[in-house]
């Protein structure tokens, strides 16, 4: 299996890349449109300033090339963020894969500290989309209960470190609670997106990056 | 909920650790990697090295080990230990390190902690504090706990807050070593006055302890050596009698 991830100027990205050497998949990093377009899987991984990331992305053409695959896509983190269509950091317009709206936390009680650093629970639901699709096809409805990325996984916890959130919508795959419920996952034809960091998450990430890689 | 944290801290000293060898029959307590390995297994939610290597050769084979840790271990880790400047925090992150700790670096240069900020943001920036309590207060020290300085624990740990830092260490001297509990009062203290995490460190001794620094003490996460390599307390043991008591904590 071929696994791109994307090269760009977000930090973190060498944890993906060790993470999928540890389940025995070497992936490919790459910023080149061909090599992404004939990936099995492609990774967008990272962690960084949303203006800064786009940016660079639109310099290179990958603002294009990303919305444009139509091979399994998995953001990650920032990853996820910059495939909504705007995000408030930076104040930037984004990949517009994802209806949403990126937004900052914004502290109700003096617990809630900003980042959103360290261990909360995921709890998957069924996106709008997919519910439509179901119904749709009742004689193919295997009673999937949400994104196939999750199933299982209710409650299980997952590693966060992130300032700005996109709200829940009709694309969140799981919802994670943090001053209020926000998309701990999206989902969207081929393109799923974790908040969270697979990759640092022990065994539930790596059933959920093994979920991605056996889709 | 966001769940409470429970650290493991381990010393590395010329690439082996420095406490632990009786730890649970391992051939490999000495090494780093496999030691961490074990503990995330067990359940550990972060793990910290600490160098305490003073050669600058160790220093290398620390710079090694992270690589190491960075490519076996899917939890994430911090490092600290000898960093004093951009060029140290940038090898040690480009190593693989999710987060490095500051201490006596940013006392003598709180400008540091900016600078990290902006280059990285804030959530790879931990600024460990040490301080002592006498009957004036609390004061923060230098170099490991041997050089006092003029600095008051809250009011460093607020400007510390402010200049973006993304968690607090707070090592009770007083606490460290005594195994009687942690320092919930000033910890306390530090929950109430700052608006980022405050991991806390210095006096686990038994599982109570635990309970009462998240109970009592309010802090985000605790860090702790001896009682965890020594195998006085188990991690899966400790993680289920805190969830019994009633703490959001990882299972």
């Amino acid at each position: 299996m071929k696994v791109a991830v994307v090269k760009y100027n977000a930090g973190n990205i060498f944890s993906v890349i060790h993470a999928l050497q540890r389940m025995g998949v070497e992936p490919l990093l790459t910023d080149n449109a061909e090599e992404l377009r004939s990936a099995d899987r492609v990774i967008f991984p990272g962690q960084g300033e949303a203006s800064n990331a786009m940016h660079y992305l639109r310099e290179r053409g990958l603002d294009r090339i990303i919305p444009s695959l139509t091979n399994p896509v998995l953001g990650i983190c920032i990853g996820q963020q910059l495939m909504c269509r705007h995000s408030e950091e930076g104040d930037v317009d984004c990949l517009g894969i994802f209806d949403a709206e990126v937004k900052r936390f914004v502290p109700l009680r003096h617990e809630d500290k900003i980042p959103h650093m360290g261990w909360n629970t995921l709890h998957p639901v069924q996106s709008e989309e997919l519910r439509m699709k179901n119904k749709s096809n009742q004689s193919e409805d295997n009673g999937n209960s949400g994104s196939s990325l999750f199933e299982g996984l209710d409650g299980e916890f997952a590693y966060f470190v992130h300032s700005y959130y996109v709200p829940v919508c009709q694309h969140t795959a799981a919802v994670t609670e943090y001053i209020h419920p926000f998309s701990a996952a999206m989902q969207k034809d081929n393109f799923f997106a974790t908040q969270f960091h697979p990759e640092k998450s022990g065994r539930v990430g790596q059933q959920i990056l093994r979920n991605f890689l056996e889709l | 909920m966001l769940a409470k944290r429970i650290i493991p801290c381990l010393d590395v000293k010329d690439g082996q650790t420095v406490k632990g060898t009786n730890f649970l029959q391992l051939r490999q307590a000495g090494d780093p990697v496999e030691l961490g390995k074990i503990y995330s297994q067990h359940g550990a939610d972060e793990l910290v090295f600490l160098d305490i290597t003073a050669s600058h050769e160790g220093r290398k084979t620390f710079a090694d080990m992270v690589q190491k840790v960075a490519a076996e271990i899917d939890i994430p880790f911090t490092v600290g230990g000898g960093i004093s400047e951009m060029a140290d925090v940038e090898r040690m992150l480009s190593a693989g390190a999710d987060k490095i700790s500051i201490n006596s670096a940013a006392l003598r240069r709180p400008q540091l902690i900016d600078e990290i900020v902006s280059h990285f943001g804030s959530q790879v920036c931990v600024v460990a504090i040490d301080a002592h309590q006498d009957e004036k207060g609390w004061t923060c020290y230098l170099n490991g706990g041997r050089i006092p300085t003029e600095r008051n624990l809250f009011e460093w740990a607020k400007e510390v807050n402010d200049r973006g830092a993304g968690e607090i260490l707070f090592t009770s001297m007083n606490h460290d070593g005594v195994k009687q509990g942690f320092a919930c009062e000033a910890l306390s203290r530090l929950a109430s006055e700052l608006t980022i995490p405050v991991i806390a460190s210095g006096g686990a001794g038994k599982m109570e302890d635990f309970r009462d620094v998240f109970a009592l003490g309010h802090a985000d996460a605790a860090l702790a050596a001896s009682v965890f390599h020594f195998g006085q307390i188990s991690i899966p043991e400790l993680k289920a009698y805190l969830k019994k008591e009633g703490i959001n904590i990882r299972l």
